[in-house]
């Protein structure tokens, strides 16, 4: 039997530090831990990413526009029921891009959020057989999500220059912050409830039904000022608006709202803005920070649990 | 059989590992509410899997997990391969790790062969190039063809099965997580998996197998580890611990009640294996002069009476059989009570591994027979110049 020759194989593996797997979870011996794990993993979540999208549309015959089609009923629905009927319109210029740009970033956030607390049971097959850093799995869905959103963002962009609506275009930078905030409250939330989900699995039907309600907790189909004169008629004290402004939603909402409606006057804002994106951002990173020790505690009981 | 000249370095480094589950029998929000406090306790049950495993695994070894159903060894699998974590101790591992735990897990029933590959190879952890550069080695191992841009859920089962492998030993391993998958796909394809194997060895590779085959182990492995309720039993030569494993097998049958049997006018109450010397003995060497001893017990006193013996593979071929009747042999008129009559074999050509001795007896040929299966054991050793069940001189011509 022929005997092919080990030595280089047995001297790099000699040279690998190890890798440890405790009650703690599991340790790399590099620098970077998780964050080089996952970057080191990208191509795996590039991958995920497209077979979500590539198999959502699969054997269907408008196959890529469903993903146009779903947003664009949505928006037909309240423009007329809510804009027309209702006359929510009359007090809103430009009330379309007004409606969409919201209703864009909302749907981006509460998908992410959806997606990926279902995304560890959805992938068990994987999750039960090998490892993989299962990190990757909610991320794919917010990857995913946030693939729908870029294309809903070039239609918003469309409609918003066909309209004229466009603000000045250093306004239009408010995109990043925005898109920003809401994109690491989406991780932070889908993170936990994809470990959460695979112990309970009620998590994805409340959080299904917390979605649904939470969008109108943030002025998406109505305006900020609404709510604030309505609070001042109702005699509300103040700290009830800034609890309500505070919201890192309705903040994600009305920095992307700046960056594609022109029609604003700084009254339809609440002031320093900015400064409160900020706040809600470190706040952001810090629960996602928590939601990852939970995330990493939960998991080594995964391929058990389902 | 190591191939290597040299040990390599530990690639796997088990210390001290427990994992204990908590199987709970509610699983939703309702009825964790309703079972809360007190009754809760009886909706959870506590079980050890894995119970305080010591364990290195030296590079360029075949290691063959055994034991019965349920005594861990998938799950110590999954802990070496990083799916679970333990409750207690802790589980060290190197090099790039890839698992045929289930073929196919990553498959994606809506795309193509093609996209699957991909998706599949990196999730064993290939970069698209490494994959581009194999791709056509692939699709010849899995001999799938022009199907390979068909959507999966077309395939057939085997198809399925083909290409999941192919995608599995094309990647680069340097340890090889083998759970209870070889059995797939058809004969020929099952050989080119076990030569795939054969041929990870001589590479320096180290594969971790769980099997419920002996004969697998066997033949693929170096060294055998028996697990028994998660506690580990032996770890050793791995004949030895097929043998081991046969005794742990042996023991949980004697907790069990033996089935009722309707009482037979005569019957074989057990089976001795005698060396040369007349003395009983577990382990013959090739060649040797044996002797098997069926004692029967008779009911009432008998003016004929019939024997026979087979030996058996731990698979269950049989590799020597002969009667009464074929010896041309009239055995005497037998008394009521015990009574034994021995067969000699003269030179006991089997190959090295375990045998399984089973005898029959009766009072006519063939009527009312008593049959013990698997009354006795023994190890052929000694010859390692051939593998097989029959033992012959071989030379160089």
């Amino acid at each position: 039997m022929e005997i092919l020759d080990t030595t280089d194989r047995f001297a790099r593996l000699a040279e690998t530090p190890f890798k440890t797997t405790d009650a703690q979870g599991l340790s790399l011996p590099v620098r970077g831990g998780k964050f080089r794990e996952i970057y080191d993993r990208r191509d795996l979540l590039g991958l995920l990413v497209r077979r979500d999208l590539q198999a959502r549309y699969r054997d269907s015959v408008l196959g890529f526009l469903w993903t146009l089609i779903r947003p664009i009923v949505q928006f037909l629905m309240y423009y007329l029921v809510l804009g027309q009927f209702l006359r929510a319109a009359e007090g809103i210029p430009q009330f379309a891009i007004f409606l969409f740009a919201g209703l864009t970033i909302y749907s981006f956030f509460a998908e992410a959020v959806q997606g990926a607390t279902s995304s560890i049971l959805a992938n068990a097959g994987l999750v039960k057989k090998i490892y993989l850093p299962r990190e990757i799995f909610p991320l794919a869905s917010v990857g995913a999500a946030g693939f729908m959103f870029l294309v809903q963002c070039v239609v918003l962009l469309s409609g918003a220059i066909i309209f004229q609506a466009l603000p000045e275009p250093v306004e239009m930078l408010w995109f990043f912050p925005s898109v920003l905030l809401i994109l690491v409250y989406a991780l932070a939330f889908g993170i936990l409830l994809s470990a959460l989900n695979v112990y309970l699995r009620d998590v994805q039907y409340v959080t299904d039904v917390v979605m649904m309600l939470a969008m109108w907790g943030s002025p998406i189909v109505y305006s900020w000022t609404m709510v604030s004169e309505a609070f001042k008629t109702l005699g509300l004290p103040a700290w009830a608006l800034e609890v309500y402004t505070n919201n890192p939603i309705t903040l994600g909402v009305l920095g992307f709202r700046k960056a594609f409606w022109g029609a604003g006057t700084p009254a339809d804002y609440p002031d320093d803005l900015l400064l409160r994106m900020l706040i809600a951002g470190i706040i952001g990173v810090v629960l996602l920070y928590i939601s990852h020790r939970v995330f990493t505690r939960l998991q080594g009981n995964f391929a058990q649990e389902m | 059989m190591v191939l290597s000249p040299q040990p390599g370095p530990v690639v796997v480094c088990v210390e001290g590992v427990t994992k204990q589950f908590t199987v709970r029998k509610d699983n939703t929000l309702k009825e964790r509410v309703v079972h809360a406090g007190r009754r809760g306790r009886t909706h959870k049950q506590e079980y050890v899997a894995v119970d305080g495993v010591d364990l290195e695994i030296q590079a360029g070894t075949t290691v063959g997990l055994l034991g019965p159903n349920g005594s861990g060894k998938s799950t110590l699998l999954k802990l070496i391969g990083g799916i679970v974590s333990p409750t207690e101790g802790r589980v060290m591992t190197r090099g790039r790790m890839a698992a045929l735990l289930e073929l196919g897990a990553g498959f994606h029933p809506d795309l193509s062969g093609r996209e699957n590959v991909y998706l599949n190879a990196s999730i064993m952890g290939m970069t698209r190039a490494e994959t581009t550069e194999r791709f056509d080695d692939i699709l010849d191992f899995s001999g799938i063809g022009d199907f390979i841009d068909t959507q999966v859920k077309f395939y057939s089962s085997g198809m399925f099965v083909r290409l999941a492998f192919a995608v599995a030993v094309h990647t680069d391993p340097d340890v090889l997580l083998v759970d209870e998958v070889l059995a797939v796909g058809d004969e020929a394809f099952q050989r080119k998996c076990m030569e795939r194997i054969a041929k990870f060895r001589k590479e320096g590779r180290t594969i971790v197998l769980v099997s419920h085959s002996a004969a697998q182990v066997q033949e693929l492995c170096d060294r055998g580890i028996v697990l028994k309720d998660g506690k580990m039993v032996f770890d050793g030569n791995v004949n030895e611990a097929v043998s081991a494993l046969r005794d742990v097998l042996e023991g949980r049958r004697v907790g069990e009640k033996p089935p009722p049997e309707p009482v037979k006018p005569i019957e074989v109450t057990r089976i001795e294996v005698l060396g040369d010397d007349g003395e009983r003995s577990k382990v013959v060497p090739v060649g040797a002069r044996m002797r098997i001893r069926v004692h029967v017990r008779a009911r009432q006193p008998m003016p004929t009476w019939a024997t026979g013996f087979s030996i058996d593979t731990p698979m269950g071929q049989m590799v020597l059989a002969s009667n009464t009747e074929r010896l041309g042999i009239d055995l005497p008129a037998i008394p009521a009570g015990d009574s034994s009559m021995d067969y000699v074999i003269e030179t006991a050509n089997f190959g090295a591994g375990q045998y399984f001795v089973n005898a029959n007896v009766s009072e006519v040929i063939d009527i009312d027979t008593h049959v013990l299966m698997q009354g006795a054991r023994f190890t052929m050793k000694g010859n390692d110049r051939n593998l097989g069940t029959v033992a012959a001189t071989i030379t160089a011509a």
